[in-house]
This record gives structure tokens, C-alpha cells and sequence, in this order.
């Protein structure tokens, strides 16, 4: 493709890469593309595939999903009944299903109760509506605090929980994976559907912070 | 197991760092990684709790120092190796020793269809009736098995109300060495802050972990 041969034609962030611009490329870099050419060579992977594979979690699946779910609960309160009662095949409504998305469940913030997601074992994540983990939800900070000192956790976000509030911290430690449906921020009430989706962050699905209004 | 990797509860591991704008990879071998973990995955020589097992069973000061992506390069690499896919010394030389596959590649085209499967851990409710309802006061077992076990540590020992039942799933426990599938009721259990973690804990703080039929007894039988 690049015409550098079979190593570079996959690589499209050089710019990121050591080992690119002259500089020794690291133990890790040479050890993940040693597997490759040898998986590849062995008719074990199939390098289309793999790009495929990197296309679907890079640009396809992400956030922007999860954020279209809890806009259209926001605006349909018949969806939304659904997306609480059944919320994988609410879910899958929009066309998000598959792989770490199996079997969803939906957690409401309130005014009583704030909702937030963690798995203390590994690093489960819901991927069909949030795409993949970022650093920190994978992190032994975070997957050792949120359980013993959520509100601790919610500060260092932003977040201050009022003592009358209930806190409720979901471990993910099965196949069921969560996703906090936050409260709709006020002075949003003219807005469409898709304005609202613009509103919604990954952070505040996962329950470490709340949507902000238009004007913050 | 008692690994490292059962985090809940412990203290010293740094401040959180959440990135601004954070990219969704850091290096294009992580990309890689992904992909040559899924792709392989996809041969179906392994499952999802074999895979968790295999990571619990990195040395505890490697599991810390290593990133999420090179937990699952350690992983693929092993699996790839002791389910027969590589010889330890093609891993060792990178070099194919030419005998043909077992298996065959999962090709583009069927990427799609694999990823956006629908049935993964799930099993037929009819397979098991529940040993528990929602209400129920419950008990987490305090065992420590050195095989894979989705039952948090700090979890063991402590009482619960069963909010909900998921339905039945694949007990991981089992499904982490021999493969077979138990099936399990898994129920949503909800401990209160005070009764994890003691009187410093929040009045008004809950933890819902969702644990399995073998992982739970009813309340009353040690009080």
C-alpha cells in the first residue's frame, strides 16, 4: 500500500510512534508487530480484518452512541419507560448491540440518587454505547477508590453529591454492563433531540459527572 | 484467586488522572493489540473468563506495571501458546515453522457479524430455577479458591439484599478452566457502604455487584 512493504502499511499514526523518524523502536512496538507478521503468516489473522477491527473501535463505536440513547430518553418518555424496563432492546432500537453490550442495564440519576459505574476485577466496560475505556476507568486508582470512597471519587471529578443524595456504585462483575442515563441539565427545553445528544459526555454516563446546560 | 487484579477496597494506588480529549489509543501497537486480540479470540480456542483468568495470573508486580494493553499482549500471547495455535519457539523467533494452522482466520468480511453477536455469557432461564428473589437477604460466601471467581474479596463475608435477578448466564468460575457451562442465576446483590467498609463509611453510600447462586447463602444461616 505505502509502498514501505507489510510493517508499515498498517501503521497511521506515526506521528504518535517512536520508532518512526529514525528513533529505536520500543520492546513493545517490536513484540506486538512480531506476533503479527507471525499470526499472519501462520494464516491465523487476516491483516484486512484487524483493520477492520481498529476502524469499528476508532472511528465507528464510541460515545457518541451512548449519547444519542440518553437524548432520545430524554425527549421520549415511552422510550425511556422501555430503555429502564428492557435496556438492551431499547438499546439495540438505535442499533447498538454486540460484543460487551450483550445484556445492558440502565441506571437512572435522580435528584435522590446518583448512579456510577466501575468493575473493581478487570475493566468491563459497556463498548456498544461508550465505545472503549478510557486510561483512567481502566486505572488502580480508580477501580480501587470508587467502591470504598465514591463521593471522594465524584469530588476529584467535579461532582459534589448533597448527604440527602444516595449513592449507588455498580461493580461490574458479571456479563451485565451499565450505563448511567444522567439528569437532563435545565435550560434545555427548546432543544431537538440532537442538540441534546451534543450535551452528553461519556463521564456522565459512566456516573462520574453530570450533563452541563448549554450555558455550563 | 487473590490477586492483584481484585482492587476493590484498596488503598496506595495513586491519584485518578482522567486526560482531557483523551484519544482512543496512545500508540498504534495498542491498536494492533486490540485487533489481534479480538481476531484471535474469534478462533474460539479460548473464552472471555479464560482470558480474565490468564491475566489474574500475571506476577502481581507485573499486572501493576503493565498497562491495559500489555496485560492483553501477555494474554494473547499465552493463550495463543498453550492452546497450541504457536509453538513457544515460533513466539520466541517470530519465525512460522510452517506446518499448517488448526484453525483458519476470521476473514474481513465476517468482522461485523462477530462483533455484533447478541448472545455471549446468557443462557436459557429454563436451565436453572433461581435460589434467590429480589428482597432476599443474602450472604456473600467467604472462600478464597485460587482458580477464577467473580466474587470481589472485599465482598466476602458480607450481607446483601438481592435487588434484582439478571437470569441465568454462564457461572465464570467454571467456565475459566474446564469451559463447561454452568448455568447460574446471576442477581444484582446491594451491600451498604456501612456494612463493605465499617462505621467511616456513608450512611446514604451502596455498592450493587452482581454475584452468582454459588457465590451467595441466605442471611440466616450464620446469624
Amino acid at each position: 500500500m505505502s509502498g514501505h512493504g507489510h510493517d508499515h502499511s498498517h501503521d497511521d499514526d506515526h506521528d504518535h510512534e517512536p520508532g518512526v523518524h529514525g528513533a529505536p523502536l520500543t520492546d513493545t512496538q517490536l513484540r506486538v508487530r512480531a506476533l503479527e507478521s507471525l499470526l499472519v503468516d501462520k494464516g491465523l489473522v487476516d491483516p484486512k480484518a484487524l483493520d477492520s477491527l481498529i476502524d469499528t473501535y476508532e472511528t465507528k463505536v464510541g460515545p457518541r452512541n451512548g449519547a444519542r440513547v440518553v437524548a432520545k430518553a430524554w425527549v421520549d418518555p415511552a422510550f425511556k419507560q422501555r430503555l429502564l424496563s428492557d435496556s438492551t432492546e431499547a438499546i439495540a432500537e438505535l442499533g447498538y448491540i454486540g460484543r460487551q453490550g450483550e445484556d445492558m442495564v440502565v441506571l437512572e440519576n435522580t435528584p435522590k440518587v446518583h448512579n456510577m459505574v466501575v468493575c473493581t476485577l478487570c475493566s468491563c466496560y459497556p463498548w456498544p454505547v461508550l465505545g472503549l475505556p478510557p486510561v483512567w476507568y481502566k486505572s488502580a486508582p480508580y477501580r480501587s477508590r470508587a467502591v470504598i470512597d465514591p463521593r471522594g471519587v465524584l469530588r476529584e471529578f467535579g461532582v459534589q453529591i448533597g448527604d440527602d443524595v444516595e449513592v449507588r456504585v455498580w461493580d461490574s462483575t458479571a456479563e451485565l454492563r451499565y450505563l448511567v442515563l444522567p439528569e437532563r441539565p435545565p435550560g434545555t427545553d427548546g432543544m431537538s433531540e440532537d442538540e441534546l445528544a451534543t450535551l452528553v459526555t461519556r463521564d456522565a454516563m459512566i456516573g462520574v459527572a453530570r450533563v452541563k446546560g448549554p450555558r455550563g | 484467586m487473590n490477586g492483584v487484579h481484585d482492587m476493590g477496597g484498596m488503598h496506595g494506588m495513586g491519584p485518578i488522572v482522567a486526560e482531557r480529549d483523551e484519544p482512543v489509543f496512545h500508540h498504534g501497537w495498542e491498536k494492533r493489540v486490540l485487533a489481534i486480540a479480538l481476531a484471535t479470540g474469534f478462533l474460539r480456542r479460548w473464552n472471555i473468563d479464560m482470558g480474565r483468568f490468564t491475566i489474574e495470573q500475571m506476577p502481581a508486580v507485573e499486572y501493576l506495571r503493565a498497562s491495559y494493553y500489555e496485560r492483553w499482549l501477555y494474554r494473547t500471547e499465552r493463550l495463543l501458546v498453550e492452546r497450541g495455535l504457536l509453538t513457544a519457539q515460533e513466539l520466541a523467533s517470530g519465525r512460522a515453522d510452517g506446518k499448517p494452522p488448526a484453525v483458519r482466520a476470521l476473514p474481513p468480511e465476517q468482522v461485523q457479524t462477530a462483533l455484533r453477536g447478541r448472545r455471549a455469557a446468557r443462557m436459557d432461564d429454563g436451565l436453572k430455577t433461581p435460589t434467590f428473589k429480589a428482597g432476599d437477604r443474602v450472604r456473600a460466601r467467604n472462600f478464597h479458591p485460587t482458580h477464577h471467581t467473580r466474587l470481589p474479596r472485599y465482598a466476602r463475608g458480607k450481607i446483601g439484599v438481592v435487588d434484582r435477578d439478571h437470569g441465568v448466564f454462564i457461572l465464570p468460575d467454571e467456565h475459566a478452566t474446564s469451559g463447561t457451562k454452568v448455568p447460574s442465576h446471576c442477581y444484582a446483590v446491594r451491600f451498604e457502604g456501612r456494612e463493605l467498609w465499617g462505621p467511616d463509611a456513608g450512611p446514604r453510600d451502596a455498592v450493587y455487584i452482581d454475584l452468582f447462586d454459588e457465590y451467595l447463602e441466605p442471611a440466616e444461616m450464620h446469624s
